[in-house]
């Protein structure tokens, strides 16, 4: 018990003294996840709407290809995306490997899959309610898509949310394409497990604590925003 | 408009739901489609407006099909509403005819009043009970101003003064050059308001006539039946 304190109390004089370091890895983390969260939301979304209103003959199989990505365990993810950017991989010429750019590779592969499984459950549903309506009002394919969007956005949200959730908590597949490094890919789940392997579990629960805060913050700042959206428009 | 229908089946899963059935209609005034649940009323009204898929034989309007779907509203049997306001559902077909601002707010707010939903103007149209949302995708199909109006039994489950208002919404547009055809198996109301009757039975249409001589003596036996309260079969 009295560890759960020292880790509480590290974690707010942490924050308190604006630490370097936390500070570092903490932009670093949000950096990295959100621009994972970015990309995967631009090819996710599009996609699985795509896929909730069009009739293709490999649809099923398209879906199941889906849910089985969903469903990659990220330390396999890594270990794929590590020895396709390593020195002797395909793409080992572009030295990606120990970079942001490594890790976000890895995140968007991760995560993509699931904001797009979200979306195509969500925007099946609306589309089977709009179906008829929508037919029968003589709608272009883009106006269909656009009313699908416009009338599915929070449910878009919380795919994205979902997405950067598990973006910023991952740790397996970062850890073997970034490293670790100080300074350079050291973020704060991947300093949490360090720490912890050191021992120091005062900072470990510290940085969890911060890791926490975080998410509870993001997600709590995009469920207002969307709320007073819909509030403002209703 | 009007419409004509050339040896139109139906098959879905093998079995036929429709036809064949040949039929002209008359292009103004009220159709009444009647007959049992199952009879195929439904299915008729959607291969009149182009949105089910026949099987075999034709339909022609008297003009292009293109043309003639732009001047057809439906209004579906359980109301499909967007997840939007009112107000909202209101505006969306005539943002998609690109009407300016003004114009849309004036129309909105005249059929807002006509259905007694002018202080629900923000509340989200889901939301709204039963009656209301029927009443919002009447007015969302009328708003258009279209010249044919399918109404798939639009007073199921509504209390009688709603009805009346209904009624009354209909007479107006049939009145305004609207054309309605629409199913109902409320008896009292196809007496009310038809000019005109199809008879539908088991996918075919037993009997088509003028609603006067339609509800005086029926000619064929499932109408006289129906009309009776018999069980149809
Ligand atoms: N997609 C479908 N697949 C199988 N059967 C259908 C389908 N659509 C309608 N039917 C059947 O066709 C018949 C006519 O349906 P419908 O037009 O809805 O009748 P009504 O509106 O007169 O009650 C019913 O027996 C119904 O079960
Ligand atoms: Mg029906």
């Amino acid at each position: 018990m009295s560890e759960i304190w020292a880790g509480i109390a590290e974690a707010f004089r942490l924050i308190w003294s604006l630490d370097e370091d936390l500070i570092d890895i903490t932009v670093r983390s949000l950096k990295v996840s959100l621009t994972a969260l970015v990309i995967a939301s631009m090819l996710a979304l599009p996609f699985g709407t795509w896929l909730a209103i069009r009739r293709f003959r490999y649809r099923r199989f398209a879906i199941s290809v889906l849910n089985a990505l969903m469903g990659l365990p990220p330390v396999v993810v890594g270990l794929i995306v590590y020895l396709l950017l390593s020195r002797s991989g395909p793409f080992g010429v572009l030295g990606l490997l120990f970079t942001p750019t490594a890790m976000i590779i890895a995140q968007v592969i991760i995560i993509s899959p699931l904001i797009a499984s979200i979306t195509h459950q969500a925007m099946r549903e609306l589309w089977s309610e709009y179906h008829d309506l929508l037919i029968s009002l003589n709608t272009s394919k883009r106006q269909r898509v656009g009313a699908l969007i416009r009338d599915g956005r929070r449910t878009l949200l919380t795919a994205a949310l979902a997405g950067f959730g598990r973006a910023i908590g991952e740790v397996g597949a970062i850890m073997i394409v970034g490293g670790n490094i100080d300074q350079v890919t050291r973020v704060l789940t991947t300093a949490i497990a360090l720490e912890t392997g050191k021992g120091d579990f005062a900072l470990a629960l510290g940085l969890g604590f911060i890791l926490i805060t975080l998410s509870l913050f993001v997600n709590l700042t995009i469920h207002a925003l969307s709320r007073t959206e819909s509030e403002g428009r209703w | 408009m009007s419409v004509s229908l050339q040896d139109v089946v139906v098959r879905r899963r093998g079995k036929t739901v429709l036809g064949p059935i040949t039929l002209e209609l008359p292009n103004a005034g009220f159709t009444m489609v009647i007959g049992p649940n199952g009879a195929g009323k439904t299915t008729l009204l959607k291969v009149l407006h182009g949105v089910e898929r026949i099987s075999s034989g034709s339909v022609s309007w008297s003009v292009p099909s293109q043309t003639a779907r732009e001047g057809q509203a439906y209004v579906f049997q359980s109301p499909i509403m967007l997840r939007r306001s009112v107000r909202a559902n209101l505006a969306y077909p005539l943002q998609l005819l690109g009407l300016n601002k003004a114009d849309i707010s004036a129309r909105v707010t005249k059929w807002a009043a006509r259905i007694g939903l002018s202080a629900a103007l923000h509340f989200p149209a889901p939301r709204l009970s039963g009656g209301e949302q029927q009443k919002l995708a009447l007015a969302r199909a009328l708003i258009r101003r279209p010249n044919t109006l399918f109404l798939d039994e639009p007073c199921a489950n509504l209390d009688g003064s709603s009805i009346r208002e209904i009624e009354e919404i209909l007479r107006e547009a049939v009145h305004a050059g609207t054309q309605i055809i629409m199913t109902t198996h409320h008896l009292g109301q196809a007496r009310r308001l038809a000019d005109h009757v199809v008879f539908l039975n088991n996918g075919q249409i037993e009997e088509q006539a003028s609603a006067a001589p339609f509800f005086d003596a029926p000619s064929s036996v499932g109408a006289s039946a129906f009309l009776n309260g018999d069980i149809v079969e």
